[in-house]
């Protein structure tokens, strides 16, 4: 990436379970280009793998839950979570 | 006045939710005695000029004694008939604080529960009282209903923006929320164009917590450990509260959540037999075969 032309954009979603195409049901977007405004939607996108459709690399996405014995009901942070990102041009 | 005890259908959805509302419960000449006083608390807050500070561990009977406005709200029916449904007899007062947001002050908190991350069952609760009214675009306080049981520490969990289903406080003025503590929460930026008031306090429970509310419509509520949404049962049943879905929630979120709600429950009314769709029981029945 030039970053003296290009930012990065990044999109987390949250997903219902560990599929890509699961359904979203949380979302953060941060944006290097300054143009928040851009992706707007509530959710942005339906699924993961509608994201990818629109243009999304997939960096990260969170292993499947291995269940801790002794602790195997414990719910805490969201625990389907897929790091995206865009490369856009500045304006 | 007489305490307002909560039902039993109330406290189920407490359960399940985190959290109960009661819009307009507080009569608007007291919102605007109380206002007064709440500016009062924060003009002086920490100095020596602010008289009568509780402190953590004062029982929640001696706070705020007559003739203070926030005194009255806090033991007033509904407020005072939640606080001895939820936290018992004697709860002893954590911390408060008043919360002043300028007209259209951007600043918004991250997701966040208070304190630190919390594994007991029992639970403390928090009330949150607006002495104005809110509009539903006023950036009233932010907060994630059916997040309350989950093991998080305080901003640990500040990366999410946007999750289904987070509500926006909106409501009239004299409008109380109380939260289990584990609720997942922020304060929101001020769109509007008038300073934003609300009060907060965390009360501790001092003595038992079970059944301590109106129990009159418990039995006819109950249908026993075996109401099983994939065999028999009941919608209109405390199992049935309980198994109300957050959209956030996806399967394997739901159900380890309705076994939690149940254990929550059983704490609540010392029936051990409790149970929603079976999870609890099914293993409990095997573990004395191994």
């Amino acid at each position: 990436m030039n970053s003296e032309t290009h930012r990065q954009q990044v999109l987390f979603l949250w997903l219902e379970d560990s599929h890509l195409d699961g359904r979203v049901v949380g979302w953060s977007f941060h944006d290097g280009a300054g143009r928040e405004a851009e992706l707007e939607g509530a959710p942005p996108y339906a699924t993961g793998a509608e994201a990818l459709r629109a243009g999304w690399r997939l960096l990260q996405v969170s292993p499947v839950p291995m269940r801790i014995p002794g602790a195997e009901f414990v719910t805490g942070p969201l625990a389907h979570e897929a790091v995206l990102e865009r490369i856009v041009p500045l304006r | 006045m007489k305490p307002v005890l909560l039902t039993t259908e109330q406290v189920a959805t407490f359960v399940a939710r985190g959290f109960l509302a009661f819009p307009a419960v507080i009569p608007e000449e007291l919102n605007e005695r109380a206002t007064t006083e709440l500016e009062g608390i924060l003009a002086t807050w920490g100095t020596p000029d602010r008289a009568s500070a509780p402190g953590s561990g004062d029982p929640f009977d001696a706070i705020y004694a007559p003739p203070s406005a926030v005194g009255e709200v806090l033991r007033s029916p509904v407020v005072a008939g939640a606080i001895r449904s939820l936290v018992g007899e004697a709860p002893v007062f954590d911390h408060d604080f008043v919360h002043l947001r300028p007209p259209h002050d951007p600043f918004g908190q991250h997701l966040h529960c208070d304190a630190m991350v919390d594994p007991l069952t029992a639970f403390d609760i928090q009330v949150f009282y607006f002495p104005h009214e809110v509009a539903p675009d006023g950036g009233g306080t932010g907060f994630v209903p059916g997040t309350h049981l989950r093991h998080v520490h305080e901003t640990d969990v500040g990366r999410y923006t946007h999750l289904l289903g987070e509500r926006q406080w909106s409501g009239p003025a004299g409008s109380i929320l109380v939260f289990h503590q584990g609720m997942w929460h922020r304060g929101m930026p001020n769109p509007g164009d008038r300073a934003r008031l609300m009060y907060k306090i965390r009360l501790n429970p001092t003595t038992t917590q079970v059944r301590q509310w109106d129990t009159s419509d418990l039995v006819a509520l109950d249908s026993g450990p075996g109401d099983h949404i994939f065999a028999r049962f009941r919608m209109d049943s405390i199992a049935g509260l309980l198994r109300r879905r957050e959209k956030w929630m996806g399967e394997a979120d739901y159900r380890l959540e309705l076994r939690n709600r149940a254990r929550l429950w059983r704490y609540l009314t010392g029936d051990d037999r409790f149970d929603v769709d079976w999870y609890l029981t099914r293993q409990e029945m095997r573990v004395g075969l191994v």
